[in-house]
C-alpha cells in the first residue's frame, strides 16, 4: 500500500469566505502582513494503485470546477 | 401523474417533498438503493444533508445506485427537479451546469425569499449553509443566453452571496431543474405560502 | 427510580473534575472521582468488599449528583406531576401527553452547560443530540427544538465566542438531522460569564401504541447496542483510574470533548423508530451522561431485572480501551434496546437498512445484579438496588442572603429621557431581536410550522395527524429569580402559560431544568428550595402536571454562583391551528387594549439592571388572577377576536408595544396614565416589569367587551406613549435599528 495525501483548495478567483475569515482575524490577533489565505481540506489515504490517485480525484475527492487537488505521495 | 421522491441516509426534506408532490399528483418514496424507479413520471431529490455531506455537499450521492438511475431518466427527458441538497446533487452528477458553495457569510441562513421567474414573483422559504450558486463566467453568459436561468432571487433578496442572483438553473434541454429554495415548505397557506404549488406546476408543465 | 420530575445529567458535575496534582501524596481515588469517604465506606459495606476500578467508576457515575440527585430528589418530590392528559411522566427519557387521535406529544428540555463552557459548538451541538435521542427513545418523532441560551455580556471576547459556537453548533446539529427549531431566548447576564447556560428541547410526536418505556424486561432477552461506535469521549475524571504506566505523555488517548455526528443520528433515529413501528423492541434507553453505566442500570432497575454484559463485545472506535473506559464514555449517537432472542435478526436487518451498527452484548437476568464481562472474565458485580437506588440523599441547609450578592454595573444614567431609555432597553441584548440567532436555525423543515420565531410569544406547530396544534413556549428570567426565587420562578411559570393563552394554546404539562449553582453551599440551597416551592406551587394552581426535567447544580465561577435558572418549557393545545394570533399590530386603526393583572414595579426589571440598581424583593404575583387573564386571552384568541396578543415581559409596557409595532411596520398611540391607579408612577407604567400583563388589538368595543383597558390605536409611524408626566414619541425605524442591533455586536470584534 502506498501512502498518500490529497491538498483540496478552492481553484483560483473562486471566492473562498473561510479565507477571508481567516484573513480578517489575524490582524486583531497580531499576526501582520499575511494574505492570500485559502482554507482547503487534506484527505490523507491508503492505495494500493497509486496511479488511480488523480481518477479518484476528479471524481470524488475535488469537484474540479471550484476546486484543484494536489496528490503528495509519502 | 407519479412523483418518486428519493431518500438518501440523512436526507431531511423528502417527507415535506413528498405531500407537495402529493398536491400535484400521486407520490412514493424511492430508496436510495434502488435502480429501479418503479415507474414514476417525474423526480424529486429532496433537501438534507445526503450521506452527511461530509467530503462536499451532494458527492457521494451522486453515486448512489437511485441516482445511476434518475441520470439515465434525465437523459431521456424525464422531469427531475433537485431542491436544496437535490440541487447540489445534480450539479455533482453534472446534470445541471455549475455547483454551490459555502454561503458568504460562512452562515446557515432560513428566510423566506422572493424569486423572480420570469413574470411571476414567488415567496418561498430558502435554508441552507451551501447556497452560493458559481459558475465561471462564460458558463454564466451561456446558461442566460439559453434561458437555463429559471429562477432568480428578487432585488435584496440574494441570501448568499450566489453569481447574478441565480436561484435556480435548468439543463439545457429544460426537463431537469435545480432550486436552492424550498418549494415543497409553500404549500399550505398556515406554514406561510402557496408559491411554491408553481414550481411543482411548472415541472409538470415541462414533461407534457 | 428517577425522582418526580428530573433525570440524568451531566453537567457541573464535579466527579468529572479531575483534582489538580498536589505534588505530594495522591488522594484516594474515589475522592479524585467525587464520591466522600461516608459514601465510599457505604459501598464497601453494601458490595461486602471494596469495589474494583470498574466497580468504582460505574458507583461513581450512578452516585452522582446528577445521575443520583443526593441533594435535589428530596425537593423534586414537591411537584405535580399527575394530569389527565399525562401518558408518561417523570422516569421515562421524555414526559408525554395526549394530544388526541391515538397520538401523543413527547417533551423534554436538557442542559449542556459544562460542555458548552468547554467547546460551545460540538457542547450545544451534543446538547441537541442528546435531548432528541430522548425524545426519540420512547418512540416519538423529533418535531421541533426550542434552546434556552444564557452567556455574560457580549463586550466580554469569550461570551462572544461562546454565543457564536453554542448557535453554530445548535444548528449544525438541528439542521443536518431535520428537526425544526421553532423558538427559544437568549440572556445576557455578568453571573454567567464564567458558566454558560444551554438548555434545549425537543417535542415528538408518537403514536401511543408505538411507545416504549426504558425498563428492561424479559429474562434471557438480548441487549442490543445500536449506532456509533464507542471511543473515549467524555471520560475525563475517570482516567484517574487508568493504569499507573501511563505517563503524562499519554493524555492525548483521553479527550473529554464529545464529539457530535448528526448523520449518524438521523440513520440512529430512522431505525429506531422503524424497530418500534414494527414492534421489534421491549424497551428502548439512549446513552447519555455516564454511557453504558447508566444506561444498563437504570434499565434494570426500572424493571427490576439483572443484566449481563460484556464488554468484548463493544464495537470500539480505538482498540485498547479498558472496561471501565468502555463502560463511562460519553461517545454520542447510541441507544441501547432490549430485544427478544427470535427478533434479533430482524432487528439486526432494520440496522443494516439504515447502515448503522448494532450488536449483541448481553442479556436480561434474575440476578437482580448487573454483570460486567469482559469475554469469558468477569471484572464487575454490583447489586442493581445498591448501584442506581443505594445512594444517600441529602437535606440542604439553606439560608437567605443578607442582601444582593451579584453585584451592579451601571451603563444608563437616571438622567436619561424616556425616548432614550426605550432605546437602551430595545437595543438591551436581553431584549433585542434575536433574529440573528434563529435565521441560522431550519425552522420549517416538517412543515408543521404555523408561527415561526418572533411572529408570536409562542411557536405553533401544526399536528395533522390529530387534527389540531401545538403551542411550545420556553422561558426562565434568572435575574428576577435571584431578586427572588419563589416569585422569580412562579413568574417563569405563569409567563409561559401567557406566551400559550396570546397563540391560544391550553397548557398541556410543563418540563423544567433547574441551572443553580452548588447546592452545598447555603444560598443556592436557598435559591433552589424556594425555586422548586415556586414551580410545584404554579404548577397545581395551573393544573399543570411536571412530566420531566432536568436538574443541573455545581453552576459556578470564581465570582460565585449563576444567577438562580430554573427554564420552564410548556407545551400546550389549540384545537384550530388557524385561529391564532401574532405579536404584531394587525391593522391601522385597531384599538389598543390591556389585559390581566398587570402592576408593574421596577424590581428585577431590565431598566433595574441598565441603571445599576437591582437589589433583592419583587411583587409577589397572583397567580389566579393571572390564570384567569390567561383564559380570557385564549378564548377570545380562539374566537378571533383579537389579532394581536403579546405578553409584557423584559422591558415592560413600552417594549411590547414597541415590538409590536416594529412587527407590523404600524405605529402606536397610547395614553396609560389610567395605570397610575394601579399605584405605578409614570416610569413605573412605561417600563416596570410584573407578571400578568397583555397587550392586544382588535375592535374596540370588543376588547372593552372582554373587561380590557383600551389605552389607544394603531396608528401612525412612531411608538407614541404617554403616561402623564412622562412621555415618549419614538420614531419606528429608530425603535428598529436599536431592537435589531445584535448582529453589529456579535460582530464587532469579529
Amino acid at each position: 500500500m502506498a501512502k498518500a495525501r490529497v491538498l483540496i483548495r478552492p481553484k483560483e478567483g473562486i471566492l473562498d469566505p473561510q479565507g477571508k475569515a481567516v484573513e480578517r482575524a489575524l490582524p486583531a490577533l497580531g499576526f501582520e502582513g499575511v494574505e492570500h489565505v485559502r482554507v482547503g481540506r487534506m484527505v490523507e489515504l491508503e492505495a494500493e494503485d497509486p496511479e488511480r490517485l488523480s481518477e479518484l480525484c476528479e471524481k470524488l475527492l475535488a469537484n474540479p470546477l471550484i476546486e484543484d487537488y494536489e496528490i503528495q505521495t509519502l | 401523474m407519479i412523483w418518486g421522491v428519493l431518500q438518501f441516509p440523512g436526507s431531511c426534506d423528502e417527507r415535506d417533498a413528498l405531500h407537495a408532490c402529493s398536491l400535484a399528483g400521486e407520490a412514493r418514496l424511492l430508496w436510495h438503493e434502488d435502480r429501479d424507479l418503479s415507474g414514476v413520471d417525474a423526480i424529486v431529490v429532496p433537501g438534507g444533508f445526503s450521506y452527511g455531506d461530509y467530503l462536499r455537499a451532494g458527492a457521494i450521492a451522486r453515486f448512489s445506485p437511485a441516482m445511476e438511475a434518475v441520470a439515465e431518466f434525465a437523459e431521456a427527458g424525464g422531469p427531475v427537479l433537485g431542491i436544496c441538497n437535490g440541487f447540489q446533487v445534480l450539479c455533482e452528477a453534472g446534470l445541471l451546469p455549475g455547483a454551490l458553495l459555502l454561503n458568504e457569510n460562512l452562515r446557515f441562513v432560513c428566510r423566506q425569499v422572493d424569486l423572480i421567474a420570469g413574470d411571476e414573483r414567488l415567496s418561498i422559504p430558502a435554508k441552507h449553509g451551501e447556497g452560493r450558486y458559481y459558475a465561471p463566467d462564460d458558463m454564466l453568459d451561456r446558461i442566460e443566453g439559453n434561458g437555463q436561468v429559471a429562477y432568480c432571487y428578487a432585488p435584496g433578496n440574494n441570501p448568499n452571496g450566489s453569481a447574478r442572483d441565480i436561484a435556480g438553473v435548468t439543463n439545457e434541454a429544460g426537463n431537469v431543474l435545480g432550486l436552492m429554495p424550498h418549494p415543497e415548505h409553500a404549500v399550505d397557506p398556515l406554514t406561510g405560502s402557496t408559491d411554491g404549488l408553481r414550481v411543482f406546476q411548472s415541472v409538470v408543465r415541462s414533461s407534457a | 427510580m428517577t425522582p418526580a420530575g428530573a433525570d440524568a445529567e451531566v453537567d457541573g458535575n464535579p466527579s468529572l473534575t479531575p483534582l489538580p496534582s498536589t505534588g505530594a501524596e495522591q488522594p484516594a481515588a474515589y475522592a479524585v472521582l467525587g464520591l466522600t469517604e461516608a459514601e465510599y465506606l457505604l459501598i464497601v459495606e453494601k458490595l461486602g468488599r471494596e469495589p474494583n476500578d470498574v466497580e468504582l467508576a460505574m458507583f461513581s457515575l450512578l452516585w452522582s449528583e446528577h445521575c443520583a440527585y443526593k441533594h435535589s430528589r428530596k425537593l423534586l418530590r414537591r411537584l405535580p406531576t399527575e394530569g389527565e392528559r399525562v401518558v408518561m411522566g417523570p422516569g421515562e427519557n421524555a414526559g408525554a401527553v395526549d394530544i388526541g387521535n391515538g397520538y401523543a406529544v413527547a417533551f423534554k428540555v436538557e442542559s449542556h452547560n459544562h460542555p458548552s463552557a468547554v467547546e460551545p459548538f460540538q457542547g450545544a451541538a451534543t446538547g441537541v443530540g442528546g435531548i432528541l435521542r430522548d425524545v426519540f427513545a420512547l418512540g416519538a418523532r423529533p418535531i421541533a427544538i426550542l434552546d434556552s441560551l444564557r452567556f455574560g455580556e457580549l463586550d466580554s471576547v469569550r461570551s462572544r465566542h461562546l454565543l457564536d459556537g453554542a448557535v453554530r453548533g445548535i444548528g449544525h446539529y438541528g439542521n443536518s438531522i431535520g428537526v425544526a427549531t421553532v423558538g427559544g431566548e437568549i440572556y445576557f447576564e455578568a453571573p454567567y460569564e464564567h458558566n454558560c447556560l444551554v438548555n434545549a428541547m425537543c417535542v415528538g410526536i408518537a403514536k401511543q401504541q408505538d411507545m416504549v418505556r426504558a425498563a428492561a424486561a424479559g429474562v434471557g432477552n438480548a441487549v442490543v447496542l445500536m449506532g456509533a461506535s464507542t471511543g473515549r469521549d467524555g471520560i475525563g475524571g475517570a482516567s484517574v483510574l487508568a493504569s499507573a504506566e501511563l505517563g503524562d505523555g499519554d493524555e492525548a488517548k483521553r479527550p473529554t470533548v464529545q464529539i457530535g455526528d448528526p448523520f449518524e443520528e438521523s440513520k440512529v433515529l430512522e431505525c429506531c423508530l422503524e424497530l418500534l413501528g414494527k414492534g421489534l423492541l421491549v424497551s428502548l434507553q439512549d446513552l447519555g451522561a455516564a454511557g453504558l453505566t447508566s444506561s444498563a442500570g437504570e434499565m434494570a432497575s426500572a424493571g427490576g431485572v439483572g443484566i449481563d454484559l460484556d464488554v468484548a463485545r463493544v464495537p470500539l472506535r480505538e482498540a485498547d480501551m479498558e472496561p471501565f473506559e468502555i463502560m463511562v464514555s460519553e461517545s454520542q449517537e447510541r441507544m441501547l434496546g432490549v430485544v427478544e432472542p427470535a427478533k434479533v435478526p430482524e432487528v439486526l436487518a432494520v440496522c443494516e437498512k439504515w447502515q448503522t451498527g448494532a450488536t449483541e452484548i448481553g442479556a436480561v437476568t434474575d440476578s437482580g445484579r448487573v454483570r460486567i464481562l469482559c469475554g469469558a472474565e468477569v471484572v464487575g458485580d454490583m447489586p442493581v438496588d445498591a448501584l442506581v437506588d443505594g445512594c444517600p440523599l441529602y437535606d440542604l441547609s439553606p439560608a437567605a442572603p443578607d442582601g444582593w450578592i451579584y453585584g451592579n454595573r451601571a451603563t444608563l444614567g437616571r438622567g436619561a429621557s424616556a425616548e432614550e431609555t426605550l432605546l437602551a432597553l430595545l437595543s438591551s441584548l436581553s431584549v433585542a431581536s434575536k433574529r440573528w440567532a434563529f435565521e441560522q436555525y431550519d425552522s420549517v423543515v416538517g412543515s408543521r410550522t404555523v408561527r415561526r420565531p418572533e411572529s408570536a410569544d409562542a411557536a405553533v406547530l401544526q399536528i395533522p395527524e390529530s387534527g389540531n396544534a401545538i403551542a411550545v413556549s420556553i422561558d426562565g428570567n434568572g435575574r428576577r429569580v435571584a431578586c427572588d426565587p419563589y416569585a422569580g420562578t412562579v413568574e417563569a411559570v405563569l409567563e409561559c402559560a401567557q406566551n400559550l393563552a396570546c397563540v391560544g394554546a391550553e397548557p398541556l404539562g410543563l418540563t423544567n431544568c433547574l441551572n443553580f449553582g452548588n447546592p452545598e453551599k447555603p444560598i443556592p440551597a436557598w435559591q433552589l428550595d424556594r425555586a422548586v416551592s415556586g414551580l410545584a406551587d404554579t404548577c397545581e394552581a395551573l393544573g399543570v402536571p411536571v412530566v420531566g426535567g432536568n436538574v443541573s447544580l455545581y453552576n459556578e465561577g470564581p465570582d460565585g454562583p449563576i444567577y438562580p435558572t430554573p427554564v420552564v418549557g410548556m407545551v400546550g393545545e389549540l384545537p384550530d391551528p388557524r385561529q391564532v394570533a401574532s405579536s404584531a399590530f394587525a391593522r391601522e386603526g385597531d384599538a389598543i387594549a390591556l389585559l390581566g393583572p398587570f402592576a408593574p414595579s421596577l424590581a428585577g426589571s431590565e431598566l433595574a439592571k441598565l441603571r445599576g440598581e437591582l437589589d433583592m424583593g419583587l411583587p409577589q404575583p397572583d397567580i389566579a388572577a393571572v390564570a384567569a387573564a390567561c383564559a380570557t386571552v385564549r378564548d377570545a384568541v380562539r374566537a378571533g377576536t383579537v389579532a394581536c396578543a403579546h405578553d409584557i415581559s423584559d422591558g415592560g409596557l413600552a417594549c411590547a408595544l414597541a415590538e409590536s409595532a416594529i412587527a407590523s411596520g404600524l405605529g402606536c398611540s397610547v395614553d396609560i396614565a389610567a395605570l397610575r391607579k394601579r399605584g405605578c408612577s409614570p416610569e413605573e407604567a412605561l417600563f416596570g416589569e410584573g407578571a400578568g400583563g397583555f397587550v392586544v388589538s382588535g375592535d374596540r368595543a370588543a376588547l372593552e367587551a372582554l373587561g380590557g383597558l383600551v389605552v389607544g390605536e394603531v396608528a401612525g409611524e412612531a411608538v407614541e406613549v404617554d403616561a402623564g408626566e412622562l412621555s415618549l414619541s419614538l420614531p419606528l425605524d429608530r425603535a428598529e435599528a436599536a431592537w435589531r442591533s445584535l448582529p453589529a455586536q456579535v460582530d464587532r470584534a469579529a
